[in-house]
């Protein structure tokens, strides 16, 4: 045996102490859902894992009335100093769990635990850490003197990310003061009910956040519902329109955060190596289920073969396998209902005329599972090169000149992230300039943080989450 | 003997081109005692689509232009129409049927608030951008971007916003690098296209205010539903079915700005409904 | 020899096969600009990531036993003795005495003059490590600073190479580098070369130390790294040991994208060979892993990679005691060199 052949490094799940099934959280307490129970599965061997309650639109209506009732009795009175130290204890009891919650996040959504363990969940201990802090400096917030939150938040968050996500949304909610009803993805709730029961050790008073469990009609009631004063939503572009429509001429706020198909531009004076590793983490991160995924690779011509023949070589040393293995590059696809997306789009990549790679990798007998692909021969009229595949599949173009790459970058209805790989300082800033895309990153990719605000242009949504500019999206008087 | 009055062609303001509506049509302006005062081009869905063609094609250099650019070209606009005082007081005078002391006050007001807007324009980006502190190597800048372009439907029928109304609606979009297309107000339209006539003689390139006369229940849903339409400042629409073209607009996830009584007050946040904010992110290595 | 000045370079094979007959130094100034450039933090996060692997049970054990078998053990003290090098040479041969299945190191590392006292120590060991014997490795060319004419340099080469040396580290002229001079220290190198040279025709294996700690940034290292082998490096070496940082986990990364680089454009192999600071397994896992993840595993041979250390044996063996026993074991029950 080879000594890249590593011995298996499984993280224990034995830190789990799972129930066998979870109910709503409302009001500071787990109760039964009026809805046909589901179970929420591991992505990467399809065994169960718990059942989960499912929430009807009376549940919906209970968890807006318990944050309605929290919101008027008891967070937005209290002293912004007071909610800071609830977020502070909320950040500190993540970090105590942090493990736990890795391997839960793991579990559930099948992301390596590389991933989980070292971006996911210590970004979600940063998020909380942020916003605490603003939670009584809001007078900063550049809203004017003592702004006031909007009511109670309706967030619907996805699956990719879904303790991260979560923490994307509850964090500033909180700290301007508002209540929250917040809906996970329901093929990744288990993460949410473990911060459920983290609230409880935090003592955070009842119904300050609610938690709710269900499919889309869960989600659909939730949007509808007439005493929510604001909807946070993360997920695709076509439910983030059919939310807009929904909340036409109602005075509800909304901020979105859709989809993406974000161009990884690269020089022929790009540092190559480094390059070479933002593609791969731009699009194989999370098995490329990731709205801001560097999915098409917009290569300068003179380099283009010399950089897929990098590309290959290197795609073929990522491990595909058990997510819960450290040693883990590439983990399962979410469902199975993305899965059959990503192979819908790769086939027609390829009835569409482009060439296509796959890497040489073992796939598991059981779960759900998709090989680093990349696509050469793409053009910018290929479905490939124009939908969202949200999956590891990278679409190679190219490009002859800046002002040609940057028209390709931004020929795309989305605007939310774009890569620019060059050693010319100047010429990086010219195409970010040009760039119609909410987040640029230049000689990296796929960076987070609590401060840096995110969000996109276009088709891509409205609003930005993180920093101050997170804050606006839920402070009277901010920008929708 | 008294000299024979010439009086105007009142047309439409599309790419720094003062056409005809495509259609054909034109609509009659009264003044405030019923009286005929001019026919102005009824603009159709053809001139709308051609307006917004013109805004798409003026936005990248106007962005483009420096911000301290963009801020003498605003206050020239003021110089501008500062020296048309007399004309838009005749014309105010004539459509509204104020007093020329109040239409005085209308016009003035308009010509300050170019001036404030052309003041923000090197220091917007000031106010809402930020430096990050990531936790990491990087230089982390956030910065606010024009959105694109703008379709706003000026304040209709309200008495001290003729001239006013529709100055607070385009300037506030234009200043940060967005172009404009602005549906006038529907019964007071001629301070709208004697403002683009200044508009055209103020350094403010070909096509970065479009403004078109004629029925805002017809044009605005063309507007609200185009794809390439970023924005849709619905400030002047209160009476029309605004909900409709919220709906419209969320087909390809427009930006909104909801309607107000009124004239729109002149405010920073007017400034950032029509804004996006980059971020960028560098690494930082010594090594 | 002399070296010639003027824009014109010494041959050498590798040079003259890429660049042409005629190599100036404009011609490999030019030639070494146009490397792509390093970004530092990408470069050093790729490192980063490559340190997560998580090597365990029977993938650890054989880990272990690599690392031994690629350590160049080393001792370059001035209290240098000839009891020293024997003591360094019996752990070489037998790193381990409760364990006799433990490999041997590849080789031992000594100052030129106590090149003659690690061969005889060695005896019949004496050897290629692919056939299981140990190498002796000397340093020369003024080690460590390397600030001495080229005629010290050569003499210092060529006398441990004339004492059984089988392998020369020499270091660089980072003055010359870092003032531009890069033609001087490719003539350099290429003397170095041939003072390596043993009357059978024969040649000690030439190890071209860059100081990495001294050459500062990523670039430099990426430039000198090719520069190095262009002029017939048969390894690259990160460090003296004698300069802060010595061998870094990104530095070494760079060097083996170079020898990959090399690879594909040319076929050769070209070795490796971090050095100083690696004083634990866990660190030394780190470089195999990098190794095996960059250029392949084929690299983790003697001819290929090489430890540059000398506390690291002892750790190592720490390791492999505990997993043969299961208990940790403790300083005392490993041998002090």
């Amino acid at each position: 045996m080879g000594f890249l052949d590593y011995a298996p490094a499984p993280e224990s799940t034995s830190i789990l102490r799972l129930r066998p099934s979870y109910g709503l959280f409302i009001d500071g307490d787990f109760s039964d859902g009026s809805g046909a129970e589901f179970t929420t599965i591991s992505p990467a061997t399809e065994q169960p894992i718990a059942r989960i309650a499912s929430a009807d639109a009376g549940d919906v209506d209970r968890a807006v009335a318990a944050a309605r009732r929290a919101f008027d009795t008891t967070w937005s009175t209290m002293r912004g100093t007071d909610r800071g130290k609830y977020l502070f204890r909320i950040a500190r009891l993540i970090q105590e769990r942090a493990r736990e919650l890795a391997v839960a996040e793991t579990f559930d959504n099948g992301k390596p635990i590389r991933e989980s363990r070292d971006v996911d969940i210590p970004l979600v201990a940063a998020w909380f850490f942020y916003y605490a802090g603003w939670a009584d400096k809001l007078d900063y917030a550049g809203l004017g003197a003592a702004p006031r939150p909007l009511g109670v938040a309706a967030q619907i968050i996805p699956w990719n990310f879904p303790l991260l996500m979560l923490a994307w949304k509850i964090a500033p909610a909180l700290a301007t003061g508002n209540t929250v009803v917040l809906k996970p993805a329901e093929t990744t709730p288990l993460t949410a009910l473990l911060f459920a029961e983290i609230l409880q050790q935090a003592d955070l008073p009842a119904g300050v956040v609610n938690i709710i469990t269900g499919a889309g009609d869960t989600g659909a009631a939730l949007v509808r519902h007439p005493d929510v004063d604001k909807i946070a939503f993360t997920g695709s572009t076509a439910v983030g329109r059919e939310i807009a429509k929904a909340v036409a001429g109602r005075p509800t706020r909304v901020s979105l955060e859709l989809g993406g198909k974000g161009a990884n531009i690269v020089f022929d004076d790009a540092p190559l190596d480094e390059a070479v590793e933002g593609i791969v983490n731009g699009i194989f991160f999370n098995q490329g289920q990731v709205c801001c995924a560097g999915s098409r690779l917009l290569v300068q011509e003179n380099i283009h073969e010399e950089v897929v023949a990098r590309l290959k070589e290197r795609l073929t040393t990522l491990r595909l396998g058990d997510p819960l293995d450290k040693n883990t590059d590439i983990g399962a696809i979410n469902s199975a209902e993305q899965l059959a997306r990503i192979r819908r789009l790769s086939d027609l990549g390829e009835a569409e005329g482009s060439e296509r790679w796959t890497a040489p990798c073992e796939i598991p007998a059981s779960g759900f599972w998709f090989a680093p692909t990349l696509f050469t021969g793409v053009t910018t009229s290929s479905t490939i090169a124009r939908d969202e595949i949200f999956g590891p599949v990278l679409s190679v173009l190219t490009f002859r000149t800046p002002a040609e790459a940057i028209a390709k970058a931004n020929n795309t209805p989305y605007g939310l992230s774009a890569g620019i790989w060059s050693d010319k300082g100047s010429k990086i800033l010219a195409v970010a300039d040009g760039l119609r895309a909410g987040v640029v990153w230049a000689n990296t990719f796929n960076r987070f943080d609590p401060s840096s605000p995110f969000g996109g242009y276009k088709e891509s949504g409205y609003g930005r989450e993180g920093g101050r500019h997170g804050l606006t999206s839920y402070l009277q008087g901010g920008a929708i | 003997m008294t000299r024979l009055s010439i009086p105007k062609t009142y047309k439409l303001a599309i790419g720094g081109a003062f056409p005809r509506s495509e259609s054909g049509r034109s609509y009659t302006v009264q003044s405030a005692d019923g009286g005929f005062l001019a026919n102005a081009a009824q603009a159709s869905r053809k001139d709308a689509r051609d307006a917004v063609v013109a805004a798409r094609a003026a936005q990248p250099g106007w962005a483009a232009a420096t911000a301290y650019n963009r801020g003498q070209v605003l206050y020239r606009i003021a110089e501008l129409l500062d020296g048309r005082r007399a004309q838009f007081i005749e014309e105010i005078v004539a459509t509204e049927g104020v007093s020329a002391a109040d239409a005085a006050v209308q016009v003035d007001a308009a010509t300050d608030t170019w001036i404030w807007y052309a003041g923000w324009a090197d220091k917007f980006a000031q106010v809402v951008g930020a430096g990050n502190p990531v936790a990491g190597p990087y230089f982390n800048l956030s910065v606010p971007e024009p959105t694109g372009v703008v379709a706003a439907i000026a304040p209709q029928g309200v008495t001290g916003a003729s001239l006013l109304g529709t100055v607070a609606v385009i300037a506030p979009a234009i200043v940060s690098g967005n172009t404009v297309v602005v549906i006038a107000d529907e019964t007071r339209p001629l301070s709208a296209i004697s403002l683009a006539e200044v508009l055209a003689t103020s350094d403010v390139p070909g096509g970065v205010v479009n403004v078109l006369t004629g029925l805002p229940a017809e044009i605005a849903p063309w507007l609200a539903s185009h794809s390439d339409v970023n924005a849709l400042d619905m400030a002047g629409a209160g009476a029309l079915d605004w909900v409709n073209l919220e709906i419209a607009a969320a087909e390809t996830l427009t930006r909104i700005v909801r309607p107000v009584p009124g004239i729109p007050e002149q405010s920073l946040e007017r400034i950032l409904s029509f804004i996006e904010t980059k971020t960028v992110w560098h690494t930082k290595g010594l090594l | 020899m002399t070296v010639q000045r003027g824009d014109t370079l010494a041959t050498a094979e590798r040079a003259t096969r890429l660049l042409g007959g005629e190599l100036t130094e404009t011609g490999l100034r030019r030639h070494l600009a146009a490397l792509p450039r390093v970004d530092g933090v990408g470069l050093e996060q790729r490192a980063q990531t490559l340190g997560t692997r998580s090597i365990k049970t029977t993938s650890k054990a054989q880990a272990l036993d690599t690392i031994i078998g690629l350590i160049d053990l080393t001792t370059l003290e001035g209290a240098d003795t000839p009891g020293r090098i024997r003591s360094l040479v019996a752990k070489a041969r037998r790193p381990d005495s409760t364990d006799l299945a433990t490999p041997r190191v590849a080789a031992v590392c000594v100052y030129g003059d106590r090149v003659a006292d690690a061969v005889a120590a060695l005896g019949i060991d004496h050897g290629d490590p692919d056939a299981g014997l140990i190498s002796v490795a000397a340093v020369a060319t003024a080690f460590p600073s390397g600030r001495a004419s080229l005629r010290i340099k050569l003499a210092d080469t060529a006398e441990a190479v004339a004492a059984g040396a089988d392998e020369i580290d020499m270091v660089i002229d980072r003055g010359a580098f870092l003032a531009g001079r890069y033609g001087q220290v490719f003539d350099e190198i290429v003397a170095v070369r041939q003072a390596c040279q043993r009357a059978d025709g024969t040649a000690a294996h030439l190890k071209v130390i860059l100081e990495t700690g001294e050459l500062a940034t990523y670039d430099n290292v990426r430039r000198a790294s090719w520069l190095a082998i262009l002029a017939g490096a048969d390894f690259i070496k990160t460090s003296t040991g004698k300069v802060a940082p010595a061998a870094t986990l990104p530095v070494t990364l760079l060097m083996l994208e170079v020898v990959r680089d090399w690879h594909r454009l040319t076929g050769e192999s070209i070795g490796v060979k971090p050095a100083g600071g690696i004083r634990s397994s866990k660190d030394a896992i780190r470089y195999l892993v990098t190794v095996a993840e960059t250029v392949g595993e084929r690299w983790l041979q003697p001819h290929l990679f090489r430890f540059g250390a000398s506390g690291l044996l002892n750790d190592v063996l720490l390791q492999r005691q505990k997993i043969s026993t299961g208990r940790y074991s403790g300083p005392d029950y490993v041998t002090a060199d």
